[in-house]
């Protein structure tokens, strides 16, 4: 039974981990329709920028801050040089994205090699506390992983609900020529959405990297991770990437604990069947 | 109008193969397989590092031929290092090849040499055990051990210096582990030790959290086989979880590309015993003066040699002393260089001395070492015994061993 | 009639061509134009991406190595007569069942269907022993000898690889032609009219998956027979994303597409290593293929295309 609860929790860290990594993924989509394919790229820029951070000053808090706006540069050069040239072409713009990430994973290969990183992190984070009930060891910066979810959750779903911001993007996900047709300038607000698409997806890496550790090809990983997490709980919801991170981080705990060998399969299979079942995920919307 | 153009790009895209001079006939081609790409890349460059180092040590020539290294990355997957070699081989007119680096490629690429038997193949850093035992080609060479002799010497003293009877192991889920667990428990198994629990995790695997809590509370240590990241990544969260069990390690587990890398994890590293065939910290003359050598040539490359670059120079540098020995002759698809290298003795950097069995793999000297801080706050392996003359058999019958069957996640079983 | 006179200069080929260019460059790029060719095909007809164009190929691909000859002890040995034909019906019938699973999905939603199916056959061939050999998977596959040509001698692969690459072409464009291939391009443009006049669209959707995994298939056999092994790697990403790289630089509307772009991609494999420094070349691949997006969105195909009807204009200018 402890067993058991360890195990779901740990599905609950890593589904943290995993809604923070897709929360900038599905932003993107829902607003610009656009799959970000250098998704994983920038999450990974962000974890080694925020390294370098970390390195310098030593203070976690800036490191978070400095990968993620590394990343949200980044981001805005993207979509204003490249993907924003056509932008409602989707195919186009997947297709460029899978060059751009290709272009970065090998640009980030020479210049920070390919060994392994981790952020260091405060010693109030680093280490690890007994359990009560349980009676067994736990990484706090795992519980914190899920305080900081739940914060970024919230704060993106008061920027959507509440904000102006928000209100110019949910028009757009609705119905992005009106949205043109009243004078709002598109091309724009799209590069400030990627800009804080890769601010969380930067964001996540430096999180990844103080929780786990980042080198060459963490950044597939969590692109294939946030594609599942966003597919199952329904492109461009936040709720449904919260849902979508649950399955899947649960799912693969479960996985590792109880079935080792045939645990990796099960994240892509429940994927299969959600979107035979239901297209259009578990929470999102079908298109017209 | 469309015709003719097809036509005149295709004939000239052709005419550029007709046009491909063969080597050259006093120069020495030696083509070098290693993972330059994704996450191997870093160890990968190391290990051209090596066969670089051994041919510039002999001033890039032998008996007045000039030695011309030509690389060529693979991504770790078996058909890349085919078509790896083939370009080498049949583009480039290499007349040797050394690599490559993963078991996977190397079973591959001893497949292939079958099909080029005039060019000769010495393995890179590949240790996957059936390269050589099983089903080996003659023109396949590996100047080193596989994944179970860098294991030897562990088992023993785990189980009688360090007293642990019961052990758990954590290991990748492909054949290089499967590979350092055999060498591992025949000794442990052999001496009377036990090991109830296997964990064989995907490789890539980012979180082990759950795999940290199935590990039995009764057992003495864990053997832990993961590479690069993973090693990282299960060493912290095992540590963030207040595990206590002391490690013990496979040979890429704490190799000096590991132990340079960064992060607060390496702490608990330190005292943790391992079993390698290369030594980073090893106190003698021959491996002092390889890590100057290699230092000298390569002031941007690790702080010392990796396991990688050792291997790979140890095959280039058996190719350089039997091409010595024969003068630079290749003729006859190389008879007279293979049966050369067949009887090749040398003294390795780590001070041993390599040769080859029948089955033309090493018997080589292995390290059992463990982890130091040294002064200056960087890690290192030291040697705590010297295991020699390590065979493919692990001192067992040869015909026994193979009875054994090939390895696999439960083969060997000792629970 | 055009197509014969690609095929002429190419028949020709071993005659000027040395081993090296027949088998590596030449007979890879046309393999692996097959099983991009069956990806053109549902790109151009069906309006689909897929990505699991891979993973049909390894399903004939397996299915060759499991029933054919192979130096593991794994699989079950059949006469190649009995294996070629069952492994293109495997093929098939894992591009109907693709289909049927992605029936109802389009544009990005099929792409990432298709990926994620390509990704857990990777992951499954990866973990499971008994049937695909896991990580280490067949080596030994070694095409036969049929009517006494060995197929494994330099030019009879080339002429076969060839053979099968024209066939395959031949057969898409004589299938889209087919009452079955005009109402595939019939559900591609106006899925719901097809609805209601009375036919439904989830065999037709299918039955372009299943066609589709037969060429696919082809191109598996083609390629383990090359490189005579398969391994969980020949699944995995690399090959997935290779696979869409070699369609889209060839160009998505026209088959023929896949092939120019299958050549442009195996003579840049092969040689970027050669102009750049060789441990960049994933950049150099990069940044081709973004060039190739931004400035040529019908692929090389689409660029020679609009630059000989330019240059047609002007008969003049080109008779030098």
């Amino acid at each position: 039974m402890t067993f058991f609860l360890i195990v779901t929790l740990n599905g609950l860290t890593l589904a943290a981990l995993y809604f923070l990594a897709a929360s900038g993924f599905t932003l993107i989509f829902g607003l610009m329709r656009t799959v970000n394919m250098a998704h994983g790229a920038l999450l990974l820029l962000g974890g080694y920028v925020g390294f370098e951070v970390a390195k310098t000053t030593g203070i976690w808090p800036l490191a978070i801050l400095g990968g993620g706006l590394a990343a949200a540069l980044v981001g805005a050069i993207i979509q204003f040089g490249i993907l924003g040239r056509f932008q409602g072409d989707e195919l186009r713009q997947t297709l460029a994205s899978i060059a751009l990430s290709i272009i970065m994973a090998d640009l980030m290969l020479w210049f920070w090699g390919g060994i392994t990183y981790q952020v260091a992190m405060p010693d109030a984070l680093a280490g690890g506390f007994r359990l009560p009930l349980l009676g067994v060891g736990y990484a706090t910066i795992r519980l914190v992983l899920i305080a900081f979810a739940i914060v970024v959750g919230i704060a993106l779903w008061l920027v959507i609900a509440k904000t102006r911001l928000g209100a110019i993007i949910r028009a757009g996900v609705d119905d992005r020529e009106m949205l043109r047709a009243l004078g709002f300038d598109v091309a724009k607000i799209f590069v400030v959405v990627f800009a804080l698409g890769g601010l969380l997806a930067g964001m996540a890496g430096v999180v990844a990297a103080s929780a786990l550790s980042i080198s060459p090809g963490t950044d597939l990983q969590f692109l294939l991770s946030s594609l599942v997490v966003v597919i199952v709980g329904g492109m461009g919801s936040v709720g449904g990437a919260a849902l979508g991170a649950l399955l899947i981080g649960l799912a693969e705990q479960y996985g590792l604990a109880y079935a080792p060998t045939y645990g990796v399969v099960f994240t892509f299979a429940i994927m299969v069947l959600v979107l035979a079942v239901r297209p259009q995920g578990l929470l999102g919307r079908s298109e017209a | 109008m469309f015709t003719n153009l097809r036509a005149i790009t295709m004939t000239s895209i052709l005419a550029l193969g007709v046009f491909t001079a063969p080597a050259s006939a006093e120069d020495i081609k030696i083509g070098v397989i290693s993972i330059l790409e994704g996450a191997f890349a870093a160890l990968g460059q190391d290990g051209i590092r090596g066969a670089e180092l051994a041919v510039a040590e002999a001033g890039g020539e032998v008996a007045g031929n000039k030695i011309e290294v030509i690389t060529m990355s693979s991504d770790a997957s078996p058909d890349s290092a085919v078509n790896a070699a083939r370009k080498l081989i049949e583009q480039d007119g290499v007349d040797i090849i050394v690599g490559p680096l993963s078991g996977s490629e190397g079973l591959a690429l001893r497949d292939l040499s079958k099909s080029y038997p005039a060019v000769t193949f010495l393995n890179g850093s590949s240790a996957a055990q059936d390269t050589t035992l099983r089903d080996s080609s003659d023109n396949f060479f590996r100047f080193g051990g596989d994944g179970a002799q860098w294991m030897a010497g562990v088992g023993n003293y785990a189980h009688d210096d360090l007293g642990y009877q019961k052990v758990a192991v954590v290991a990748e889920d492909y054949s290089f582990p499967y590979t350092q667990v055999l060498g591992f428990m025949t000794e442990f198994c052999a001496a009377g030790g036990s090991v109830p629990d296997k964990f064989w995790t995907p490789i890539g695997t980012k979180d082990y959290s759950s795999v940290v809590y199935s590990i039995p509370s009764d057992v003495d240590a864990i053997f832990v086989a993961l590479g690069g990241a993973d090693a990282v990544n299960f060493l912290t969260q095992y540590n963030q979880a207040g595990g206590d069990k002391p490690i013990i390690g496979g040979s890429i587990t704490i190799d000096q590309s590991i132990l340079d890398s960064e992060g607060p994890f390496k702490k608990q590293l330190i005292g943790a015993p391992a079993g390698t065939p290369t030594v980073s910290d090893l106190d003698g003359t021959e491996w002092k003066a390889f890590t100057a050598s290699y230092t000298e040539h390569f002031p941007d490359g690790f702080t010392a040699p990796s396991i990688f670059a050792h291997h790979y120079y140890m095959s280039a540098h058996a190719a350089v002393l039997a091409l010595e020995e024969v003068k630079g002759d290749l003729s006859g698809d190389q008879a007279a260089f293979r049966a050369a290298l067949s009887d090749l003795q040398f003294v390795t950097p780590t001070g041993g001395t390599m040769r080859l069995d029948e089955n033309r793999n090493g018997i080589v000297d292995n390290f059992v070492t463990e982890v130091f801080e040294r002064e200056d706050g960087t890690l290192g392996n030291r040697v705590v015994k010297i295991i020699s003359d390590v065979d493919q058999s692990l001192g067992q019958d040869p015909s026994a061993f193979l009875a054994q069957g090939p390895v696999s996640r439960d083969n060997p079983s000792c629970p | 009639m055009r197509t014969a006179f690609y095929l002429l200069p190419l028949a020709m080929a071993p005659l000027f061509a040395n081993d090296f260019w027949l088998v590596q460059i030449l007979g890879r790029a046309l393999s692996l134009g097959v099983i991009a060719l069956s990806l053109t095909f549902l790109a151009a007809y069906l309006g689909v991406v897929s990505f699991a164009q891979t993973t049909m190929a390894g399903v004939a691909g397996y299915t060759v190595a499991y029933f054919g000859p192979n130096t593991v002890d794994v699989g079950y040995e059949l006469p190649f007569y009995v294996i070629l034909p069952l492994a293109m019906i495997m093929a098939t019938l894992s591009g109907a069942l693709i289909g049927l699973i992605a029936r109802r999905s389009q544009g990005i939603y099929a792409i990432m269907i298709t990926l994620a199916i390509a990704v857990a056959f990777f992951y499954f061939t990866r973990q499971n022993y008994s049937v695909f050999n896991g990580w280490t998977g067949f080596s030994g596959l070694r095409a036969p000898d049929i009517a006494g040509i060995n197929l494994r001698a330099p030019v009879p692969f080339y002429l076969l690889c060839l053979g099968v690459a024209a066939l395959s072409l031949v057969l898409v464009n004589g299938f889209i032609k087919s009452p079955l291939g005009l109402t595939i391009q019939a559900v591609r443009d106006e899925p719901k009219r097809v609805l209601a006049i009375g036919i439904p669209t989830t065999p037709v959707i299918v039955a372009a998956y299943a066609f589709a995994g037969f060429i696919a298939g082809s191109g598996g056999i083609l390629n383990i027979w090359l490189q005579e092994r398969i391994s969980s790697f020949s699944v995995g990403l690399g090959p997935i994303v290779d696979i869409l790289v070699i369609a889209v630089i060839g160009g998505l509307k026209h088959p023929i597409g896949a092939f120019i772009g299958a050549i442009a991609f195996v003579l840049l494999d092969t040689f970027a290593v050669d102009f750049i420094d060789r441990e960049r070349f994933n950049t150099l691949i990069g940044l081709v293929l973004l060039a190739i997006i931004m400035g040529a969105p019908d692929g090389l195909h689409g660029l020679a295309k609009s630059w000989l009807s330019r240059s047609a204009k002007r008969p003049a200018k080109i008779k030098t």
